[in-house]
């Protein structure tokens, strides 16, 4: 898995293999579902398999928990918060949580190499990016658990008591640590669905969570596919679902909650548009186009997916975007070089390029990476479609990979109008310099984000979250709260 | 072995810019534990050590405020750490200078450990609770944010050696600011124990900064300095801490007076922190 990974046009620059060891992940061979603080067989002692998506290789065997494993998990949530946790003091909750932080720090390269096996992602990311702020996510609400009266909802405000979360599978433990954190400040017990293809890191954060010695059944930990999630949306035990992932699935489970009366937040899916001004600083711009669209594979559901470039400058962009993306190094997630990973699953390989035949059909110019793909494994070169109309499908829908759509526009006007011809709302990018242009575009924006000369920007204390079909509910900072308290 | 050994005892030493130096005026005094037992000869600090002090602050203050809110956290959360691992030793002589009796020097112990972890979770929140965006009538974006004051001094509470203490020191520096304290006049070794144990807790030199001596001799010299730009007087009363007040007016110091007895109050956070508005246009 080396050698080639690294070519690109600038051959004399080619970097040799610099691999992190696989070794310092110290899998088990097999994992249980975390119930009740402690792992146990799911009562259909159904396992499966989670795949090395760089190498197709199985890494290990997860447990698929059935309906009765859920109901075991929400039983345990629910006499957890009746006898414990709703007891516990906000003070007392804030150590566990800081414990739960620095657990997590301490263990951030073992975390980084597991979430890189598991995901494809590069390690370089799941290095500087997903561990670090997932424990400084703990740490940030670790802070609010004994301040929930300056919060600003009012005093004294209370949980909402069990809380069913289903995580994707684009940041796994990240986003394991966007649901929990928040909810066990605010005093609720968890039951946390992690996504099929990444179960792993969020098994580590089980064992980290028995070092805290956080008590049994604050936190449960289900693995499993769709009929799990299914299962616990369901359960008439659960008070609240949080759910991050497709806008397809959201629609679903709201529905579903609608008739049995849950709180409900959603996080789904974006068609991010990035917009690129004449008078944007170039080389930051690029880079920030690349960091907006390749960051995590496009695995991203704020990628700046849709590039609105003003006329003037859209060719001389263009050119440099082709060129940059050339340079793009493709190839072993394991590579502490390596800019653009394994495409997560055979499934989201197959939409991918479903979506990117359809921008061909339809007329769009496509620019493909020149660089070679490894033999096994999901890839996908990263690609860059120009002469995009906004009715074609890579302009309209989700890709969720490593493809941008290029489209232009003459007014900051039009850009506005552009940006918001989407039925997603979750995040923007503008690109300026010029501050007063930047704030009256942000605010003629229909989205939950936007970046300005930057993207893909995430820290604990800023709300995240979209508007119309991106979703409801925020996650991050003091709004973040709101989610999972009864206010 | 059956012999007994001979304990090795401490020199109860300033803090000043990450060091532990003696007075400059190679004075001290003598501490009593609160059945009057002699505890210790301690440094008995001078005008010029205060003086020191303020300058350590000042040199710090800019720094402590550019590192992330994050990272001031957790510089602040590891004093909980490392007060957790010598809380025993915490609890003597919090015993020793209060007198509690039973489980109440290791309760008091308890309740400031939680405290420091407290502040350490208020560093990346003060923006979100004391800021605001402003809905001026214009097309301009506005939003105040607090900043903190800059160098503060604290005379601590006399009576509460480690409790008190810890809130009058920590509040301005979880907000940003730096410190210099004046420790309780004859219950300072709990204090000299924090001050020690923020060696070890990644505090950068200058942010704490603690004088231990004759509260009556150097807190004027403290409060009139120029180059400090709030001072908390919890830990003088009646007639000499109405003199420092007016002291203070002469370079328009920040003055918090009564001590606050409310835990969940946000008066101290609040005390040392200005509020800093930007106006920025909006247009195409």
């Amino acid at each position: 898995m080396s050698g080639d990974l690294t070519h690109s046009t600038l051959g004399s620059m080619s970097y040799d293999p610099a691999p992190e060891s696989a070794a310092i992940a110290r899998l088990k061979s097999e994992y249980g579902l975390f119930i009740d603080g402690a792992f146990s067989d799911p009562t259909s002692h159904q396992q499966f398999l989670t795949l090395n998506p760089a190498t197709e290789e199985p890494l290990a065997s997860v447990s698929l928990a059935s309906s009765a494993d859920v109901d075991r998990a929400v039983f345990s949530a629910r006499h957890a918060y009746e006898k414990v946790w709703s007891k516990t003091t906000g003070a007392e909750r804030s150590k566990y949580l800081f414990r739960i932080a620095r657990l997590i720090q301490e263990r951030s390269r073992e975390f980084a190499v597991v979430e890189t096996l598991d995901n494809g992602k590069p390690i370089r990311e799941s290095r500087d990016v997903d561990i670090p702020l997932a424990a400084a996510h703990f740490f940030y609400y670790a802070g609010w658990a004994d301040k929930l009266d300056h919060a600003g909802f009012g005093p004294n405000p209370k949980p909402l008591g069990v809380a069913g979360q289903i995580i994707p599978w684009n940041f796994p433990l990240l986003m394991a640590a966007w649901k929990l954190a928040p909810a066990l400040a605010a005093g609720n017990t968890c039951v946390l669905k992690p996504a099929e293809t990444t179960p792993l890191t969020a098994l580590l954060l089980a064992e980290i969570l028995q070092q805290a010695e956080l008590p049994p059944g604050v936190v449960n930990i289900v693995t499993g596919d769709g009929s799990t999630g299914s299962a616990l949306v369901d359960h008439p035990g659960v008070d609240k679902i949080a759910f991050t992932g497709s806008t397809e699935v959201g629609r679903l489970i709201q529905q579903r909650v609608a008739t049995n009366r849950k709180h409900l937040t959603l996080e789904l899916g974006g068609k991010g548009a990035n917009i690129v001004f004449e008078d944007a600083p170039i080389d930051e711009m690029i880079e920030g186009i690349i960091d907006g669209i390749f960051f995590n594979q496009g695995h991203v559901c704020c990628a700046g997916s849709r590039l609105l470039v003003q006329e003037s400058v859209a060719d001389e962009v263009l050119r440099r975007l082709i060129r940059r993306v050339d340079q793009l190094r493709v190839g072993d997630p394991m590579d502490k070089n390596t800019d653009v990973g394994a495409i997560n699953s055979a499934a989201q390989l197959a939409r991918i390029r479903e979506l990117t035949a359809y921008g061909e059909q339809e007329g769009a110019t496509r620019y493909t990476s020149s660089c070679s793909l490894p033999d096994k494994g999901y890839w996908f070169a990263p690609t860059v479609f120009a002469d995009v109309a906004q009715s074609h499908r890579i302009a309209r829908e989700e890709i969720f990979g490593p493809v941008l759509s290029v489209l232009t526009f003459r007014t900051p006007e039009e850009a506005v109008t552009k940006a918001n011809n989407s039925n997603y709302g979750l995040a923007c990018g503008v690109w300026s310099e010029k501050g007063s242009r930047t704030l009256w575009v942000a605010e003629r924006l229909r989205a939950g984000v936007i970046w300005a000369n930057t993207y893909n920007k995430f820290d604990p204390t800023s709300p995240f979250g979209g508007v119309r079909e991106s979703g409801f509910g925020r996650e991050g900072g003091r709004h973040g709260l709101e989610a999972y308290l009864n206010v | 072995m059956s012999e007994i050994r001979l304990d090795v005892r401490k020199t109860y030493k300033l803090l000043i810019n990450g060091a532990f130096p003696r007075s400059e005026s190679g004075r001290s005094y003598e501490v009593a534990s609160f059945k009057g037992e002699f505890l210790a000869n301690v440094a008995q600090g001078s005008r010029k050590d205060v003086r020191d002090a303020v300058v350590a602050a000042r040199g710090a203050q800019a720094k402590w405020w550019a590192q992330s809110a994050y990272n001031r956290g957790q510089v602040i959360y590891r004093l909980a750490e490392m007060a957790e691992s010598r809380r025993d030793e915490l609890a003597e002589h919090v015993g020793l200078a209060e007198g509690f009796k039973g489980k109440g020097a290791q309760a008091s112990v308890s309740r400031a450990i939680d405290r420091i972890v407290w502040y350490a979770g208020w560093t990346d929140k003060i923006a979100q609770i004391l800021g605001s965006s402003n809905p001026v009538a214009g097309p301009f974006f506005n939003f105040s944010v607090p900043v903190p004051s800059g160098v503060v001094g604290v005379i601590a509470n006399q009576d509460s050696s480690l409790e008190g203490f810890i809130d009058a020191f920590l509040a301005p520096i979880a907000a940003g600011n730096t410190v210099v304290v004046l420790a309780s006049n004859n219950r300072p070794t709990p204090s000299i124990l924090i001050g020690e144990m923020t060696a070890t807790a990644d505090f950068p030199g200058g942010v704490l900064n603690i004088i231990t001596g004759h509260t009556g001799e150097i807190a004027p010299t403290l409060v009139a300095h120029e180059d400090v730009d709030g001072v908390d007087l919890d830990g003088v009363n009646g007639e000499f801490e109405s003199e420092l007040a007016v002291s203070a007016a002469t370079s328009i110091k920040r003055v918090l007076r009564t001590g606050d007895s409310d835990s969940t109050s946000l008066r101290r956070l609040r005390a040392f922190v200005e509020t800093s508005t930007v106006w920025h246009t909006i247009g195409q």
